[in-house]
Parts: C-alpha cells; sequence; structure tokens
C-alpha cells in the first residue's frame, strides 16, 4: 500500500517544547525542588561482595542539620524488581531498598536525609560500617555455576520464570533450535565460529538520574521524576514501600534525556521512602559518578555466532549462543537477552535453512545493567553483521551483494523473529539508495593517502521491533474543547524524542485541524489512561495506534453531538476540518458550537479514551556504511562520513526521526571506538566520570547524512513503525569492517581502541 | 569538591607567598584539577588581582603571566607565529573553549602533570619559569624540582630562533592524551620533548648526533629509535607501555619528516 | 562573606560560603538554566558568560566572581532568541539539557567571531556534550541562521 500525501504526517513540525528548551526554561526535575526539601544521599559499599556486620549512625544522626539516617534495619523486607516492565516481570525480585548483603560496589549501605547536601555529604563520612569482606564473582565468564552465589537468600523469587536457577547464578536460560541445524552446517561449503564481546556501556544521558517525592494535598506519596515508566514506577514504589497503588502519583517533568536508563526505577525509592518516614519533601539526585557506578548500563553480552554458507555466498545455517551478565541485581536480564538473537538472526530470513538461539544470563558482584537503546539487539547485530561480513571477505563477495543474496524481503515469513510476516520491510531499498549515495563502489575499495592514513568503508544492516507483541499496551485520550481545539492526554513519555509532538501530530491529520490546536498532556498516574511508557520503541506505534482509534471513537461522539442539534440521524452528519456537516441539507456547525453544546444539558460526551496493544512487532529496518580514516601507525579512527537510510514505514516527524538516528549514530561510534568500562581487580568500576568515560564530541563523529526508505505496515499508525532503537545497531559492526578493511584484522570486542588496531598484527 | 574556610585575593606577590606558606592554603588557578580533590583548604590564595593574566612580547622574549589562561596561549598571535603554531596545536584540543578560559598557565604547570601538553610544547622551546623567591630557573630545571610553596610568578619564553612541532596522541579528540611528542630545533639543536608517558615531559637531545648531517629518512629513523629507547615509559587504562613506546618512536619520526620538510 | 556581583544586568550582593561555586550562587538567583551534568568539568552545561567571555560555573568559586559581570541565558533572551527558533526548526534541541550550555557558547561565538565556518563552529562548541541529536542537527540549524543574517545584510 502507498502512502496518500498527509496534511500533518511526515510533516517536520517543531517540537512543542522547543522553544521553551532553547530558552532556558526551569522545567527538569532539579528545577522544581522546594525549599525545604531534604536531601537524600547514599552511602555505598567500597566492597564488591560484603555483609554488614555491624552499622554505626550515632554519630552522623548528630550532626546539625541531618534528619535521620536509615540502615537495612529501617527498612520494608519485601523483595522487588526496579525492571520497567509489565507484570509480572521476567526480572527476579531480588532487591531491597537497603540490603544487609552488598553486591557490588557502590551498593548502598544507608540512606542519609539532610537540609542540605553538604551536610549529608559530611554525615556521611561518619557513618562506621564493618562488612564481613566476601569473596565476589566477577567475571561473568565463570559466574554459571560458581560455587559463590550472588543471591543465596531465601526470599528471592521470580514471578515469571525464564529459566532461572537461582543456585546457579542464572536468572534466564533457553536453547531453540529450528530445522536440522547441525545436518545443514555439516552440507555448508564454509562454516566458522567467533565470539564477540561487548560492555555495560552507559547511556550517559545529560540530566542524571534524579527524583523528588513529597506528601500532597490528601496526604498520598506525590512523585515527580526524570521517568520514562510513571505507572511502572507506581507500582515499584507499592512493592518496595508496602504501600498501596492508590495512595502513589508519580508523573514526570521535562527528561533530560533517557535511551533506556531511565527505564529502570533507579533513585525513586530513596526519596521516597524518606519522604514516608519524614513527612517531607525529599530530593535525591545521583552526581555523574553515581550514575556511572550504580546507573542502569547495557548488558556485557559475549555473543557466540557460528555461521554456515555455501562459497555462492548463500547463508543457511545461523547458530548463536549468548551468555549475557546482569549484574548484582537481575533487571531487564531475561529480556535484553532474548534480542541478541530474535532481532539479528531474522535478518537473514532469505535464504536461511536452520537456526539455534541460546542462552545464559548470570548474575556476577558488578553493577546491575538495565535497559539500554536496543536492549540487546546491538549486542547481536553487531555479532552477526560482523559475520557476514567476514564471510564476504573469505569468499571475495561484495557485503552489499551479500546482503541482497540473503536479506530478508517484504512479505517472507521470518522463522526467527516468532514467526511474523515482514509485510512493511524496505531494507532492499535501503540498501539500494545507501550504496547509491555513498558512493559505495568508489569508497570500499581501500585507498592509502599516503601519508600513514588509509581510507576504507564498511558496511551493516540492523533491525530492531516496534512494541512487544502480544505484551505493551499504549493509551491516548482525546477531547474536544469548546474553542474547537483538542486535548490529547497520554501516559507514554517524552524523553526529548518528541513524542508528545509526534502524537500531536496524528491528532491534526485525523481530526483535520493544526498540529497547534492540539495541547498535550502526559505522563501522570493520576490523570494519564494506562501506558507501559516509552520503551521497547512502542510509542509512535502502540500509543499512536491508540491515538488514531481515539480520534475516530471522538469523531463519532462529535458526530452524535451534531446529529442531536441537527435534529438528524447519526449517519446525516459528516465530520470536515472544523465543522460537522449535514450531508442532506448541506448545513453547518462549525466545532465550536458542538464544543460549547456539548456542556449544556448533553449526556454525549466530546472525548475518547482508547487502548491499544498489538499482536506483532513489525521491525523497522536499515543500512549503515561508513568511510574510515585510519592512521596505522597511532591506531586511532576519524569518522570521515557515516550514512544511514532507514525504513521506520513513513517518518511522522522527518525533523525528529533523522536527528533521532543521528545521534544513535553517535552513540554508536562511540561504544565503538572510546567508550570504555574496565574495573579493578576487587570490581570497582574505573570509568566513573566523564573524564574517564568518553563519549563522543563533535569533532569525533564526522559528517552524518540520513534518508529514509518507505514502507507500508498495514498495522501501524499512517503504515509506520518505529526509530527509536534501531539507530545505534550499525555503527559497531560497520566500523568494525570498515577496520578490518584497513587493517586485515578482525576485532571481536568492543570499543576497538587505537592501541589494539596499532599493535595488533 | 574541597571545602575552604576563607577566600582572599592577595594584593601582592608577597602577600601571595606568605600566605601560602601554611600548609593547608592552597594557590587557586583555574581551579579545575583542584576542585576534584576532597579534603580541606584552609586560605584559597587568588591572585587575580595582580596583573599575571597578560602575555607581553618583546623582541627577546614573551613574558607570560602565571595567570594568563590557555585559551590566551591558543589565541595568541605572536606566540604562534613564533613557535609555528605549536603552541596553538598544543592547547586546541583540551576539552573546550569554556575550560581553556579557566585552565591558567601557572595552574598547568605547577602540577607538573604527566598528562601536560602545555608543559610538552613548553620544554620544546627556551622556556623558563619565575619563581617568587626561586627566581629564574630554565623550564627543564623546575620540572625536576620537588615541590615547595613558592609563587610561580610568570613564564618566559626567549624567541631564540628555533622550529617547533606539537604533536599528541588521543583515543577520543579532547580527552587526556595516551602521549604527547613536540618536536624542535632550537638554536640549531634537536629537542624530542615526550609527555603523558603517562609520567611527566621529558626532553631527549640528540647525543649521538645521528641529525648531524640534517633530517633524511635514515637519519630520522636513527634519532626516533634513540629516543624511543631512553624515553622510559609505562602503563594506565589508556595505554600499555608498550604502546606507548611504539608511539614515542612513530611520532618523533613522523614529526622529523614533516619538519625536514620545513628546514 | 559578601561579594557583589552583576547578574543578568542586576547588580546584587550576596552572602556566600568561600566554597560555593557559581554554578550554585546563580541557581539560588533563580538561573535554573544553568545546569549540572558532571563534577569533572567535562561537559559544558553549566556555560556562563563572565565579561563576556564563555567559563564553566562549576569550576569557579562565586568568590572570583566578586566585582565581575555575569550572565545566564535567563539575560540573553533576546540574543539567544535571534537564533534558537532555525535550531527548533532542526528537532535538534531534542531533551533540551544541554541547550543552554550550547546557547551560550554560541552566543559567545558570534561574538567573538560574526562569521565562522563549520569547522570553527564544531571547534567553538567541542566542550558542549549533548547525548541525544549527534550534534549534526545543532551545526544545520546555527548554519541556517548564519545564511539567514547574510541574506539579510546583502
Amino acid at each position: 500500500m502507498e502512502h496518500k500525501n498527509y496534511n500533518a504526517i511526515n510533516k517536520s513540525v517543531r517540537k512543542k517544547d522547543s522553544m521553551q528548551l532553547l530558552l532556558g526554561k526551569p522545567v527538569y526535575t532539579g528545577d522544581m525542588v522546594p525549599k525545604d526539601a531534604l536531601f537524600v544521599k547514599l552511602l555505598r559499599s567500597p566492597h564488591a561482595n560484603a555483609i554488614i556486620e555491624s552499622i554505626d549512625t550515632s554519630k552522623a544522626k548528630l550532626v546539625p542539620g541531618v534528619v535521620d539516617v536509615y540502615t537495612w534495619e529501617d527498612v520494608p523486607e519485601n523483595r522487588y524488581s526496579n525492571a520497567g516492565q509489565t507484570a509480572p516481570e521476567p526480572s527476579p525480585h531480588d532487591r531491597l531498598i537497603l540490603d544487609r548483603h552488598v553486591r557490588f560496589v557502590g551498593d548502598p549501605v544507608a540512606i542519609i536525609a539532610a537540609e542540605d547536601e553538604k551536610t549529608a555529604l559530611k554525615a556521611m563520612k561518619m557513618i562506621k560500617v564493618n562488612y564481613e569482606v566476601l569473596e565476589p564473582v566477577l567475571d561473568f565468564r565463570k559466574a554459571k555455576d560458581n560455587p559463590i552465589l550472588v543471591h543465596p537468600e531465601d526470599n528471592w523469587s521470580v514471578p515469571s520464570d525464564w529459566g532461572a536457577f537461582q543456585d546457579r547464578n542464572i536468572i534466564a536460560s533457553e536453547d531453540n533450535t529450528h530445522g536440522d541445524l547441525e545436518g545443514v552446517m555439516n552440507d555448508c561449503d564454509i562454516v566458522f565460529e567467533h565470539t564477540f564481546h561487548t560492555k555495560q556501556y552507559s547511556q550517559t544521558p545529560m540530566e542524571t538520574f534524579r527524583t523528588l517525592t513529597e506528601l500532597d494535598r490528601y496526604g498520598r506519596l506525590h512523585v515527580i521524576s526524570s521517568t520514562q515508566i510513571v505507572f511502572h514506577v507506581r507500582r515499584i514504589l507499592s512493592v518496595a514501600l508496602g504501600l498501596p497503588k492508590s495512595k502513589i502519583r508519580v508523573e514526570k517533568p521535562r527528561i533530560g534525556g533517557g535511551f533506556g536508563a531511565k527505564q529502570t526505577s533507579v533513585t525513586e525509592v530513596f526519596p521516597a521512602f524518606v519522604t514516608m518516614k519524614t513527612g517531607r519533601p525529599a530530593y535525591c539526585c545521583f552526581s555523574r559518578e553515581e550514575s556511572q557506578i550504580a546507573g542502569s548500563p547495557r548488558h556485557e553480552m559475549d555473543v557466540t555466532v557460528r555461521l554456515g554458507a555455501n562459497n555462492d555466498g548463500t547463508v543457511r545455517a545461523l547458530d548463536v549462543y549468548t551468555l549475557s551478565n546482569t549484574g548484582a541485581y537481575g533487571e531487564h536480564g531475561p529480556t535484553t537477552v532474548g534480542l541478541s538473537g530474535h532481532k539479528s538472526i531474522p535478518l537473514y530470513t532469505g535464504n536461511l535453512e536452520a537456526h539455534r538461539f541460546a542462552f545464559d544470563v548470570v548474575y556476577t558482584n558488578t553493577l546491575a545493567a538495565g535497559a539500554y537503546r536496543g536492549y540487546g539487539a546491538t549486542q547481536g547485530v553487531f555479532a552477526v553483521e560482523t559475520m557476514v561480513n567476514e564471510l564476504a571477505e573469505k569468499l571475495g563477495m561484495d557485503p552489499t551483494e551479500i546482503r541482497d543474496k540473503n536479506m530478508v524481503r517484504e512479505g517472507m515469513v521470518m522463522d526467527a523473529y516468532f514467526g511474523e510476516t515482514a509485510n512493511a520491510c524496505a531494507l532492499d531499498k535501503c540498501m539500494a539508495r545507501c550504496k547509491e549515495i555513498f558512493d559505495w563502489d568508489r569508497r570500499y575499495p581501500v585507498r592509502d593517502m599516503g601519508n600513514g592514513k588509509v581510507r576504507t568503508a564498511g558496511v551493516a544492516m540492523a533491525m530492531q521491533g516496534s512494541c512487544i507483541s502480544g505484551l505493551d499496551v499504549g493509551s491516548a485520550t482525546v477531547k474536544l474543547n469548546e474553542d474547537g481545539t483538542y486535548n490529547l492526554i497520554i501516559g507514554a513519555a517524552d524523553m526529548g524524542t518528541g513524542c508528545d509532538t509526534i502524537l500531536a501530530q496524528m491528532v491534526a491529520e485525523c481530526m483535520d485541524c493544526t498540529v497547534d490546536d492540539v495541547t498535550v498532556f502526559g505522563a501522570d498516574t493520576d490523570a494519564s489512561p494506562y501506558d507501559s511508557g516509552s520503551y521497547a520503541s512502542s510509542t509512535t506505534y502502540v500509543t499512536g495506534g491508540a491515538t488514531v482509534k481515539a480520534c475516530e471513537e471522538l469523531k463519532a461522539k462529535i458526530c452524535a453531538i451534531a446529529a442531536e442539534m441537527f435534529g438528524c440521524e447519526k449517519d446525516s452528519v459528516e465530520f470536515g476540518s472544523g465543522q460537522v456537516k449535514n450531508i442532506e441539507t448541506g448545513d453547518v456547525l462549525p466545532l465550536e458550537e458542538v464544543g460549547i453544546k456539548s456542556q449544556l444539558f448533553n449526556t454525549i460526551s466530546p472525548e475518547a479514551t482508547v487502548m491499544h496493544s498489538s499482536p506483532v512487532s513489525p521491525p523497522p529496518y536499515m543500512v549503515g556504511m561508513v568511510e574510515i580514516e585510519l592512521d596505522k601507525l597511532t591506531g586511532k579512527v576519524d569518522i570521515i562520513d557515516y550514512m544511514a537510510v532507514v525504513d521506520c514505514g513513513i517518518p511522522i516527524n522527518p525533523a525528529l526521526a533523522r536527528v533521532q538516528t543521528e545521534g544513535g549514530i553517535v552513540q554508536g561510534i562511540g561504544h565503538t571506538l572510546m567508550e570504555n568500562v574496565t574495573f579493578t581487580e576487587n570490581g570497582r568500576l574505573i570509568e566513573n566520570s566523564l573524564m574517564q568515560y568518553r563519549i563522543p564530541t563533535r569533532l569525533d563523529c564526522g559528517r552524518l547524512r540520513v534518508e529514509f526508505e518507505t514502507s507500508y505496515e498495514p498495522t501501524g499508525p499512517f503504515g509506520a513503525k518505529s526509530i527509536g532503537e534501531i539507530v545505534i545497531n550499525t555503527p559497531g559492526p560497520a566500523i568494525t569492517h570498515a577496520i578490518y578493511r584497513a587493517t586485515g584484522v578482525w576485532h571481536h570486542e568492543l570499543p576497538i581502541t587505537p592501541e589494539q588496531i596499532a599493535m595488533t598484527k | 569538591m574541597i571545602t575552604i574556610n576563607q577566600y582572599v585575593r592577595a594584593q601582592s606577590l608577597e602577600e601571595a607567598y606568605e600566605l601560602n606558606q601554611k600548609r593547608n592554603n592552597r594557590i587557586v588557578g583555574g581551579m579545575l584539577w583542584m576542585k576534584m580533590q576532597r579534603g580541606r583548604v584552609g586560605t584559597a590564595i587568588d591572585m587575580c588581582d595582580l596583573g599575571l593574566d597578560t602575555i607581553e612580547e618583546t623582541d627577546e622574549e614573551f613574558s607570560i603571566g602565571a595567570m594568563a589562561t590557555l585559551r590566551q596561549l591558543e589565541l595568541h598571535e605572536g606566540l604562534n607565529s613564533y613557535s609555528d603554531n605549536a603552541v596553538r596545536d598544543a592547547v586546541k584540543d583540551i576539552i573546550g573553549v569554556q575550560f581553556r578560559n579557566l585552565a591558567t598557565v601557572g595552574g598547568s604547570i605547577w602540577g607538573r602533570f604527566g598528562f601536560s601538553d602545555v608543559l610538552t610544547v613548553l620544554l620544546a622551546m627556551d622556556s623558563y619559569v619565575e619563581l617568587y623567591k626561586g627566581g629564574i630557573i630554565p623550564m627543564e630545571e623546575f620540572a625536576r624540582m620537588t615541590y615547595d610553596n613558592d609563587i610561580l610568578v610568570r613564564v618566559i619564553v626567549k624567541k631564540v630562533p628555533a622550529k617547533v612541532i606539537y604533536n599528541a596522541m588521543r583515543i577520543q579528540r579532547t580527552d587526556f592524551p595516551v602521549i604527547t611528542c613536540a618536536l624542535s630545533v632550537v638554536n640549531g639543536e634537536y629537542r624530542s620533548v615526550i609527555g603523558a608517558r603517562p609520567g611527566k615531559a621529558v626532553v631527549v637531545r640528540d647525543e649521538a648526533g645521528r641529525l648531524k648531517g640534517g633530517i633524511n629518512e635514515e637519519s630520522a629513523s636513527a634519532f626516533a629509535r634513540d629516543v624511543a629507547m631512553k624515553v622510559h615509559t609505562g602503563s594506565n587504562i589508556r595505554g600499555s607501555a608498550e604502546y606507548r613506546t611504539h608511539l614515542v618512536e612513530g611520532l618523533t619520526l613522523r614529526n622529523l619528516m614533516n619538519m625536514g620538510g620545513k628546514c | 562573606m559578601e561579594i557583589s556581583i552583576k547578574l543578568n544586568g542586576r547588580s546584587i550582593k550576596c552572602d556566600i560560603d568561600p566554597d560555593m561555586l557559581l554554578i550554585d550562587l546563580v541557581r539560588e538567583h533563580g538561573c535554573y538554566s544553568v545546569k549540572r551534568g558532571c563534577e569533572t568539568s567535562n561537559c559544558g552545561l553549566c556555560t556562563v558568560l563572565m565579561d563576556g567571555k564563555p567559563v564553566l560555573s562549576c569550576s569557579m568559586l562565586a568568590a572570583r566572581a566578586d566585582g565581575h559581570e555575569i550572565y545566564t541565558l535567563e539575560g540573553l533572551q533576546e540574543e539567544a532568541n535571534e537564533f534558537a527558533g532555525f535550531i527548533a526548526d532542526q528537532g535538534t534541541e531534542q531533551c533540551g539539557f544541554c541547550n543552554p550550555g550550547y546557547v551560550m557558547n554560541m552566543v559567545a561565538l558570534l561574538r567573538e567571531n560574526p562569521d565562522p565556518t563549520d569547522e570553527e563552529i564544531l571547534h567553538y562548541l567541542a566542550g558542549n556534550l549533548c547525548r541525544c541529536s549527534g550534534y549534526e542537527g545543532q551545526l544545520r540549524g546555527f548554519r541556517a541562521y548564519l545564511d539567514y543574517k547574510k541574506s539579510k545584510e546583502s
């Protein structure tokens, strides 16, 4: 199906909050802290694995300005998970607000509540803790069946069991084979295998984790937080604090970036606990250091891929095993790992005869991982795409042609992707277009620049999903006002991505009005219709789907009101731009009049709420090509040019979609070339600041170019799919490929440092 | 962040010096490094009122006040014309303009930090420090001195005939350097200056006379090899000793070949 | 101790601790646009103008600002408004948390160099980190503004 010409869809309109943000208005959590709020700081464990034998907070409590200091003895005993996901969660209930057993360097040991930050930090120094230091499990390759258990406690549980074995440090495991894997492998001309290692990269949003809590005018817990998941936070706090959900309200102001970091309830429970204990507002703001050492980074993974192909480049079998390191706590552990196979293998649906995907997710005494854009797909795509690039090089085939030969195409059934059909797939067009615009034929050959540097190119393709099929829920309420404008109320969280604006564009399209005529409100658990939250690339697709349906229902109701005003039947009335028309008489009622009448002796509410969920998760697809200049002496890689062509169905707002892509590419460049994660032998994270954890500056990314190829997803609003996560998936394999072209060496671990390039022969 | 009991703007060098004799008082430069420390400072001594924030140029020398910023170094036409832009090259990738508007020359070299681009490039030129009590001391000697409670007043760069090239290897464009590598010929004498080893910068001269006959591929390779053998390197999270030695040799050679074109 | 500064054109006297940082002083005076993003002077979110020059307010003692003129985005709304719209057209402001930092630095750049090349823009803004946008859109928007300014002048 083709896209038609839209009025508000596929239009680059400014975000609704753009000028407020650019002119520095105080719209973030940290700008709303009342003068009498307590500052909440956390004393953290210096040991990777220890039991608190004794903890003496008496001196700390005496410091003037300290209101209280809490330890494991003061908190409820209900274990919970802080994962932002639909309950019953696959993530284990393995957390306490404060635990006597601390499990990573940085695990909280005490909560200090004081009148100001300086006082809290002063008091922190006076807390005396005696630890029984235990030997930690720091190496995730040694965690499975290690006699040292990260979670030996009796009250550990997993609400939704995905193959967990508490006594083996395993929180999820699976092994599924489709087809005659060994038979096909044995029949292949070429079979080879590698293991690919990725680390706990940090999302590093510019705004660190922070939450403000208070008791509202009804004595309920009111939470204002930089979060992507208001409804999940309400549930998590309810379980952690032992409070009924009806006593908790969670809302989000403007958020300074998320990328999945805030799909975990990282800070909320601490100030909430303090507010419940003291009755006072409380503010907990993680420093950058805390955000680095105790945030919610990407899962460290070893992805082992065995690939079987024929000499003509047909990819016939893929065997993927992922070992994932969930860290000290299991949030998002069981769920991220699945994407490493489910969103990499299906890229090669074209000729795949057999495949296997297996995984283990293990605990270690390192920082707990969480959700980061890509959510496991990034690691899997790095592995599979690099294997295919190596196959191409081994066979002397052009890597774009080998993909043309094997890629999933529109209409194919993806066995490795829950049997879904690729109803909207323009991946082939993405490849062709990218090749053309990038000038692949000229740049793929290695060119010696004569000064010790060479230029070369690499390629990768990627997929992701749009929502979690059969699970995610999105809702929208649309109402007509008496001035003919609309209110859109959502529970999804705009974290800077612009979903507020995009959804308003959908309303504008459906109701045939301007985007300015749509006022957006979200997300607040007291006022918003239920939404799983902004993650899994679901907002445009699912919440958008709800928005479109809500508009249709609203139009019907507006027509019903108008019919009463006309005194005619409902089907004699037609909704148009700013008006309702009586088809028989030709009479017209402006929407304002309908709106005014709706407030006067009226029983048809000019408001519609729809909840939407999808049984499928249609993948967006993309191709990334990169040209690098590599200094053979120093090993330094400079990005010259990165070209991406994305099939997200249709970009609802091309400017925003383009910026999403550019942002994701730069994050990908970061974890491929410069964002490193290393630990001391005692398990302390070394990259605990922006001084050590180097994210790309604008001098590190070269020139970025983005284009779109459209496809039409029948289950998506206006044929749209998603774009939020896929954009981080191509740089890893594309740059790795280019580095191989320049040096003859395949690197199987990210980041690839200049030293590794220069010194590996 | 440190805590500070008292803040004083010294009205004279003598006042700054006297205050600095107390053990837990500190001179505050750009404060960028000090800000990341913990602990108590008694009196923070600010020299911003002493007119030390200028770069003066005469026919003989540049006089760079201790409170002059890295940004001033970056933008100074005369200094960069003299050093073939090596001074600009040394500082232009340090974090950002806002950072360099705060970081002072004095603060950058007083610590004699290994990662200091500024120390490296100054050692490549005929440079001196003026200490309040210690007088004028050659930069090389100052770099080897232990810390004391003297005050750094200014840096002097004498305008002797020189050619300078600055090079540094960074993993990410505005990061600390993995190695710094300056090369100069000052009054006819070649100097290779290697810093961020990770130790502080050291000067290596052509004692074996490899470059007596000028720079060509053979002489340059020989000297580069000498430098690599003489300079001690170590390992940290940004690089191994072996990689640093590899860079020392390679970048010194590269610098020489680039300079060869200029001589 | 007591200091006097001119903040966004207004002379104010403040009683401060000697170790108070300028960022905390200006935020106390309602300048919420000035943000903290790190503890190591790397991110540039806290950029303010002191005597017209961009500096990191997180790394400067408020006491050092005594007798000087400080501007935050709150005091430069008109100047920022001139080009902010061009950036908004690109959708590149995204989460907005880094915006005040680079908008301040763009104001400073234009005052120092009213007609910068792309390379000069990128280099001047190198100390302003952004995680959302990939930087490219900020350059597009700023370049669109500079082109528009040139076309108006000609």
